[in-house]
């Protein structure tokens, strides 16, 4: 079995070997090799970013189909508030939630619930004694990236579990009791916007995962569409408020917890420049950094069908209206152990040269004397997204110093150039019609 | 093995990026977590000290497999009363520099607290040279 579950994989008939994506990965994770791009399992860690640069649509999230409704007696879906903003405005959640049911699903759960509960022990946490800044667990993708960049920083997250994992806890005890069914039978299906959730579904960060798989919100979008003109179609209830549902975008975490000094960033390569700071020591006037991969939060996911910024629009008014309603009176779960994540985020040493440190002394050394060899120009001809990650690649053996086509070039030059030296040397027998054609040559 | 970086004072756009260089090379190297986190200290607040207060400098990093030595020279105003520039909370920067959010007077005592050997001389009107030792300490099981 492969050591890491990826739901991020590569179209190899549409890939070109172009290197957008190669220069856009945050985590140096892309290759190109023998005209494809090649993802370094280890330090993937499932954001998207190059499925959204990807000009050819080669890169890919696996999610699962409609067809595994079929094998539990009792479905759940879990719609990621997100799905709210990517319809017309004048198709409301509860409209939403029906097409949900009416697609195949038994029952429906909504996140947003799980957003609210996880929103109160926020709060209470975050007025205890911690480590300042506390940063979200809600992105798996941060996650992932901190394990990887940067891991004096795992212990800054809160160990609170993501909205996603408290509903799908929440929508199987709700089952079990209402309806009697047991654990196996119950299959419970996120609707989501992101291949790290798929991942974080596959490999949990905590014990395991209450969730049975994830339907990507543009694969269902169309269903979803056809379903609301149905006439079959009921309305259902939407439990949750603004507060939850403000979690599908941006700044909606902060504004849920409501007290304590907030820091909100989205975008993987903001969030990339504000960890920095922090591993600095700056930051620490802030309680809580709310980060999200996708810019502009879960309604820039990857496999959100909208444009981001028309589901900004949508979602703000959606939220301005809930927020004008009496919150509904909800039992949500305050248990401490089942919101607490139960697991430590452990560090992956991805970047490291070799497990032996003098080893790896020496192949850094290797690699300072390559790149200061190499022509600087980051041009990714090569298959690797800058020079240095190429004297990398080449002193791990995955690269030759040919790969860089100035080298190449280089090398060609020095060997035309004797080429011609050995042309114009002539044996000794030789050479006199030479200095006649020379002669008759200036006049 | 050693790094080394040219710094430029006043240059605040570019300070952190030799911190930043000397973090990845640390990982790549495997140094413990916590090694790493106290060297990226050091090394960030002693680039910034040279950006705040000195016209120009050099910082060198020594990697080896149980300690990494962070070496900073500058040309520059010296520290006159090195006791008092380790308190917490002294400062020298100008106000403009600290309306920028810098200079709160925690770089020192910061790298201090960072570093396992510390070692600081300066000459007025000539330069500093500040160096730090930090143990690369095995955590955890092996």
């Amino acid at each position: 079995m492969q050591k890491y579950f990826h739901s991020v994989r590569l179209d190899e008939d549409k890939c070109k070997g172009c290197t957008n994506c190669v220069k856009r990965c945050p985590t140096e994770a892309i290759r190109v090799r023998e005209g494809r791009a090649l993802i370094i399992e280890e330090r993937c860690i499932d954001c998207g970013e190059c499925i959204k640069i990807c000009p050819n649509r080669a890169k890919l999230a696996t999610t699962d189909g409609l067809e595994q409704l079929q094998n539990f007696h009792y479905t759940i879906a879990l719609p990621a508030p997100s799905l709210y903003a990517q319809f017309e405005p004048n198709t409301s959640p509860e409209q939403i939630l029906g097409a949900l049911l009416n697609i195949g699903f038994d029952d429906i759960f909504e996140v947003a619930l799980g957003a609210e509960a996880v929103s109160l022990a926020l709060r209470d946490y975050l007025s205890r004694d911690h480590p300042r800044p506390m940063i979200s667990s809600a992105c798996p993708a941060v996650l992932r990236l901190m394990q990887v960049r940067f891991p004096g920083l795992l212990q800054h997250i809160v160990p609170i579990e993501t909205p996603m994992e408290i509903s799908a806890g929440l929508a199987r005890e709700k089952a079990r009791q209402q309806h009697g069914f047991s654990d196996n039978q119950i299959g419970v299906f996120f609707i989501t916007p992101c291949p790290a959730k798929v991942t974080a579904i596959k490999q949990p960060f905590g014990e395991k995962s209450y969730v049975d798989g994830a339907i990507s919100m543009s694969v269902i979008y169309g269903e979803l569409l056809h379903s609301l003109d149905s006439p079959s179609t009921k309305q259902l209830p939407l439990l949750s408020g603004a507060r939850g549902v403000g979690w599908g975008k941006a700044g909606g975490e902060n504004h849920a917890i409501r007290c304590h000094s907030h820091l909100a960033v989205d975008g993987i390569h903001s969030i990339i420049n504000v960890l920095e700071e922090i591993e600095r020591g700056g930051l620490s006037d802030i309680d809580y950094l709310e980060a999200q991969a996708c810019t502009g939060g879960c309604i820039g996911g990857p496999l959100a069908p909208q444009n981001l910024f028309v589901a900004r629009v949508r979602m703000d008014n959606l939220v301005k209206k809930l927020s004008l309603q009496p919150d509904r009176p909800k039992s949500l779960s305050t248990d401490p152990e089942f919101l607490r994540l139960n697991k430590p985020i452990l560090p992956r040493p991805a970047l490291k040269l070799d497990q032996d440190i003098n080893r790896a002394i020496e192949m850094l050394e290797e690699v300072e004397k390559i790149t200061e060899d190499l022509p600087g120009l980051d041009c990714g001809s090569c298959g690797s997204p800058n020079c240095r990650a190429l004297a990398e690649d080449i002193v791990r053996g995955y690269a030759d110093t040919s790969f860089c086509i100035f080298k190449l070039r280089q090398r060609l030059q020095i060997l035309a150039r004797e080429i011609v030296d050995l042309s114009h040397k002539q044996p000794p027998a030789m050479g006199r019609e030479r200095e006649k054609e020379l002669k008759e040559g200036d006049a | 093995m050693q790094l080394e970086f040219e710094i430029k004072g006043m240059d605040f756009a570019r300070a952190g990026e030799a911190a930043a260089k000397i973090k990845k090379a640390l990982q790549m190297v495997g140094m413990e977590v916590e090694t790493i986190r106290k060297t990226l200290v050091v090394a960030y607040e002693a680039e910034l000290n040279v950006v705040i207060h000195a016209y120009a400098g050099t910082l060198t990093a020594k990697i080896s497999p149980d300690a990494v030595e962070i070496k900073v020279m500058d040309e520059g105003p010296g520290i006159a009363d090195i006791e008092l520039a380790m308190q917490e909370g002294y400062s020298t920067a100008p106000s403009n520099i600290r309306e920028m959010g810098f200079g709160a007077g925690m770089g020192l005592p910061n790298i201090e607290r960072c570093s396992d050997q510390m070692e600081l001389t300066s000459e007025v009107n000539q330069g500093t040279l500040l160096t730090a030792i930090i143990f690369n300490r095995t955590s955890g099981e092996k």
